[in-house]
């Protein structure tokens, strides 16, 4: 009782202080309740909307159009049926003759059954389908200023646009970045776009009666299944694939979200260990009268509990508003609608994580009271005797609040090893900002310039003065700093990438599909518009029959050989008796034609790919091209850059093989500008309606609107970090306020100008936002090099604009938020301030 | 003076030694004395003769370098912080030069502490009492900032004799206070002091305080260099020298 009394009386006079440093929990409590509750929603909304999802009960597809047999088992499964083939094309739009690659989807029946297309006017999604009508992606339809009621041309034929299409089953709007969609009746399909060497995608959805048992359905289809390749999707399957994407998404954000509270949890240490500073003299008494010390320290581990508490109510108050938010930031790459519903377990976990993380951290600095020696109150100068020795408590919560971040590490991550590479990651950019401030406070201590102006000794001086908070700003605003800055150099790195490809005499415009008749014409449409050929590549579509010994139907029934996407993907594979540039042979020999005594074609793999298939240098590989089998042996191995804009293989045969096989061509030529890039596709796409052009331009527009989305979800979170950094540096500069302003009165009375105490501070700040953000920088450019070269396997090339400007921002922000918190400490008067401290 | 009857403090062959860097400095060198309850004593000499250390060992503030103190019958190197915090708390009283209120407490709340401390459910009943004994019946709801140095060394009286201890220490408890004030205060502290029974340990530079004790040890270079009853003390040389 006296315990609580005692806490309560004590916090008098500094509550409004007590909550200040309660306020860097609370951001990261609200983030992680708001993911959290979210994620629940999510995973609810996932579950009630699973069929939605599929739009249907079951779908079979084929990347080949049905076979009879097919065709007669999908007959017999009865139900409603609807038929939907989707395949890439130009999408042309004749009012401003805009051209674009699509994704066409031709549908016939009733599909969706479940969930709907979402149009404007909504009636669209119902009527196109009586005409040559188009449903086309929004999006696609603001590019090129098309109109409800102009027409697009898709191959040869001319549709209305009735619609513009919002939202699909099966469909995040971030996958429609990459190609648009457009909706088409089947019947109205120009069929010479599904032409020999064109890949489509032909599905069958189905509805059954209520209360069929479609796992059983599943059960008996799934020998034909198995034997004629097609692939099947069911409700469950879908659900069981969006959760668990969206459980990568959830975790990843509760990653970012984390970081938040581990700031926040530093700012609450910093200011605990400021604020006990203060009450030692009343520890030492209490303990003098009489107090125990388990006592004394209770007193304090009440009040920062109750202002945890309060602090965690507030985060929890304001994740739950937030939640409202995320729905809105996360819109493009979720596909279900995601009701408000506050979850009572996320609400207790952000309690729970909020009060915990607050007194744990609290209690780093808070167990330091149970030293305090009831001598003090006779004589302040109580020093320790001998050499101070490791608080073994500090040590265990040390090691709890380690344990901590590598348990949610773990736990929120993929694969354990993630988890340690994160909490790893943290640790030691955390251990780094806290080195670096230790050796900024004893080189400032050691060499600070005796010829510095006063103000700039004095400033620095600052930054090592007993009490400074050098370290627990380095540690904020540092990270802060480092956490952004990774985020955009990586995205900037990645950017760049394609960047790099816009040079002159390199393709940045590539046409494909192209028929063999079609080949000469196309040569004049480019040659007439003033750009070069740069290349033709001949392309030709096979299957993998047979690897070594095993057929690959073999392998597909022995579960003892793991079948891969290598062993069962459609093959386009080229023919030539060069290497490109984006390409390096890396064992064997490239054989550029093919040799008249050899019975087996020498071909060259992409490395990636042997390994997949698990083949080396002189094993065979048997290809049905389109009806026949090819035999091959592996000549070498090549190294791709996948990232060129060229055309790249997995499989390139010699020339004098494939001559004579069913061929599409691609050509690559270099387009001096955008309105000529846009002008020769519209002038490819009138003259040849199935081929289909992709420009560079369109590519890095995508890749930067996706990536831009992604980032505007990441800077969001890491939002948190930042706002939680300027509360830890507010608090950090509220607490030290009175130290501060005894120090200015001083120096006022011994004959500083105002001007003088004034620059003191703003070196001071000046200085820790230089290091603090250097420091992150630095850590940042280590950081994203790191990310660069080993998860993107990329070369890293820093944007030191980007660094600068984050530098200026950084040392702005900390000079604007010091010397706003600091404001009238310097026009206080002398008295003022010394019966205050007195 | 009154009779001594059975000790509350005893004193043997203190010693205490502190580390200054890497040189080791004597403050106290084998300093014995008894005490006997009820008994009033004042312990007096120039600064740095170890007076205040004395007090902070024989008030378990401290421990010994060697030797030993009993306080109210226990051997205190025997016993842990909080055994020690316990015995304090029953038995000691304490009156500080610089008051020593908590800042954030009212003057009640400042008396209540030790009560409270040992559970005392009387606590505010025998605070605001003590506080109407020493004048501020009508300050109780004070800040320590909002009363005067007399009046903040009142509330400290009042909170030194709430638990009813049997010895009370008080360090210089007129050193800060004008000679009015002081002379008050001293009042005060002799005249709670007789009412309660409590042996009473003064130190003091002031001699004439020293004067009103019954007995007057001396310190000098850390050990004691006369202990006698005040009726024999020869001078009051000792003040200058």
């Amino acid at each position: 009782m006296w315990i609580l009394n005692m806490a309560w009386r004590d916090s008098r006079g500094s509550r409004r202080r007590l909550a200040l440093f309660i306020l860097s929990m609370v951001l990261g409590v609200a983030a992680l309740v708001a993911i959290r509750s979210f994620g629940e929603s999510l995973s609810r909304a996932v579950d009630e909307q699973a069929k939605a999802l599929l739009g249907a009960d079951l779908s079979l597809e084929s990347n080949l159009p049905f076979s009879a047999h097919t065709e007669a088992l999908i007959d017999s499964l009865g139900g409603e049926q609807s038929r939907r083939t989707s395949f890439t094309s130009m999408a042309y739009f004749p009012a401003s003759g805009g051209t674009r690659l699509a994704t066409v989807r031709a549908i016939e029946g009733a599909y969706p059954y479940y969930g709907e297309v979402e149009t404007d006017p909504a009636s669209a999604a119902d009527t196109y389908l009586t005409g040559p009508n188009a449903l086309v992606d929004g999006s696609l339809m603001e590019t090129y200023g098309a109109e409800v009621g102009d027409s697009v041309r898709i191959g040869a034929r001319a549709y209305r646009i009735a619609g513009r299409l919002l939202k699909t089953p099966r469909e995040a709007t971030a996958v429609m970045l990459f190609s648009p969609r457009v909706y088409i009746p089947l019947e109205h399909l120009d069929q010479d776009l599904l032409a020999t060497g064109s890949r489509a995608e032909y599905e069958v959805y189905f509805k059954f009666p209520e209360g069929t048992d479609v796992d059983r359905v599943v059960e008996s289809i799934q020998p034909h299944i198995d034997e004629f390749r097609l692939g099947i999707d069911t409700v469950d399957e879908m659900k069981s694939n969006w959760n668990e994407g969206l459980t990568n998404l959830y975790r990843f954000l509760n990653l970012i979200g984390f970081v938040a509270l581990l700031l926040g949890g530093l700012g609450v240490a910093g200011s605990i260990h400021v604020y006990i500073k203060k009450r030692i003299a009343t520890v030492a008494l209490l303990r003098c009268l009489g107090a125990r010390s388990g006592g004394t320290l209770w007193v304090y581990i009440i009040q920062t509990f109750t202002m945890g508490l309060a602090g965690a109510i507030l985060g929890v108050g304001i994740g739950v508003g937030l939640q409202g938010l995320l729905p809105a930031v996360l819109r493009d790459v979720i596909p279900v609608e995601v009701p408000f519903i506050v979850s009572t377990e996320a609400v207790l976990w952000g309690l729970g994580v909020g009060v915990g993380a607050t007194v744990l951290f609290a209690l780093f600095p808070l167990v330091s009271l149970r030293k305090v020696s009831p001598l003090r109150v006779l004589r302040s100068d109580v020093a320790q005797e001998g050499r101070p020795r490791l608080d073994v408590f500090q040590v265990l919560i040390g090691l709890l609040l380690v344990a901590a971040v590598v348990g949610f590490g773990v736990l929120q991550s993929p694969t354990p090893l993630y988890g340690l590479a994160y909490a790893g990651g943290i640790l030691a950019v955390f251990g780094l900002l806290a080195l670096t401030a230790a050796a900024i406070t004893f080189l400032a201590r050691r060499f600070t310039p005796s010829f510095w102006p006063y103000p700039w000794r004095q400033g620095l001086a600052n930054l090592y003065r007993p009490r400074n908070q050098t370290r627990l700003l380095m540690l904020s605003l540092g990270f802060g700093t480092f956490i952004v800055v990774v985020l955009l150099l990586v995205q900037q790195t990645l950017l760049s990438q394609i960047l790099l490809a816009d040079d002159a005499g390199r393709p940045n415009l590539v046409f494909f599909d192209i028929q063999p008749d079609q080949l000469e014409g196309m040569r004049s449409v480019v040659d007439s518009s003033g750009a070069p050929v740069l290349d033709e590549v001949p392309i030709v579509t096979m299957r993998l029959s047979r690897v070594k010994d095993l057929s690959v139907d073999a392998i597909r029934a022995d579960s003892t050989i793991p079948l891969t996407w290598a062993h069962t993907r459609e093959y386009r594979s080229s023919f030539r008796n060069y290497l490109t540039p984006s390409e390096e042979v890396v064992a064997g020999a490239f054989i550029p034609t093919m040799p008249d005594s050899a019975r087996a074609a020498p071909v060259s793999l992409e490395k990636d790919l042997a390994a997949e298939l698990n083949v080396s240098l002189g094993d065979t590989l048997v290809f049905n091209v389109q009806g026949r089998l090819i035999e091959t042996v592996v000549a070498s191995l090549r190294q791709v850059d996948w990232r060129q804009m060229s055309t790249n293989f997995f499989v390139i045969f010699p020339e004098g093989v494939l001559e004579t096989a069913p061929t599409t061509y691609v050509l690559l030529t270099h387009a001096p500008s955008d309105s000529a890039s846009a002008a020769l596709q519209a002038a490819a796409v009138q003259a040849y309606p199935n081929v289909s052009a992709i420009d560079l331009a369109l590519v890095l527009a995508v890749v930067d609107s996706f990536f831009g989305r992604i980032a505007f979800v990441i800077r969001f979170m890491a939002l948190f970090s930042i706002i939680t950094a300027i509360i830890v540096l507010i608090g950090a500069v509220t607490v030290s306020r009175s130290q501060r302003a005894e120090e200015s009165v001083l120096l006022k009375t011994l004959g500083a100008s105002r001007s003088v105490v004034f620059r003191i501070t703003f070196i001071e700040y000046l200085l820790l936002g230089v290091m603090a953000a250097l420091t992150g920088l630095i850590l940042a450019y280590f950081a994203a090099w790191a990310l660069a070269y080993f998860v993107f396997d990329t070369v890293f090339i820093p944007d030191l604009s980007l660094m600068a400007t984050a530098l200026l921002v950084v040392v702005a922000g900390t000079l604007a938020v010091g010397l706003l918190s600091s404001r009238g400490i310097y026009s206080r008067p002398a008295l003022e301030v010394l019966r205050a401290a007195g | 003076m009154t009779t001594p009857q059975k000790a509350v403090l005893e004193a043997e062959e203190l010693t205490r030694i502190y580390r200054s860097g890497s040189r080791m400095l004597t403050v106290l060198r084998e300093v014995s004395f008894t005490i006997a309850e009820g008994e009033t004593v004042s312990i007096v000499g120039p600064s740095g003769s170890g007076k205040t250390t004395l007090l902070g060992l024989c008030a378990g503030l401290d421990a010994p370098s060697s030797g030993r103190v009993r306080l109210a019958g226990e051997d205190l190197s025997r016993l842990t912080e909080n055994q020690l915090a316990d015995i304090r708390n029953r038995n000691v009283g304490f009156v500080f030069q610089t008051f020593q209120l908590i800042p954030t407490l009212t003057a009640l709340e400042n008396v209540m502490v030790p009560a409270e401390l040992r559970g005392d459910r009387k606590a505010r009943d025998r605070a605001t009492e003590l506080l109407g004994r020493v004048g501020l019946g009508d300050r109780t709801e004070h800040y320590p900032t909002q009363l005067s140095g007399g009046e903040q060394q009142r509330v400290a009286l009042a909170r030194a004799f709430i638990n009813r201890p049997r010895i009370l220490f008080a360090d210089e408890p007129t050193g800060n206070l004008d000679a009015e004030t002081g002379a008050t205060i001293e009042q005060l502290l002799f005249e709670l002091n007789e009412t309660s029974g409590t042996t009473l340990v003064i130190v003091t530079h002031d001699f004439e305080l020293a004067g009103r004790t019954g007995r007057i040890i001396r310190l000098r270079g850390g050990e004691i260099v006369s202990d006698q009853p005040t009726s024999d003390e020869p001078s009051r040389a000792w003040i200058t020298s």
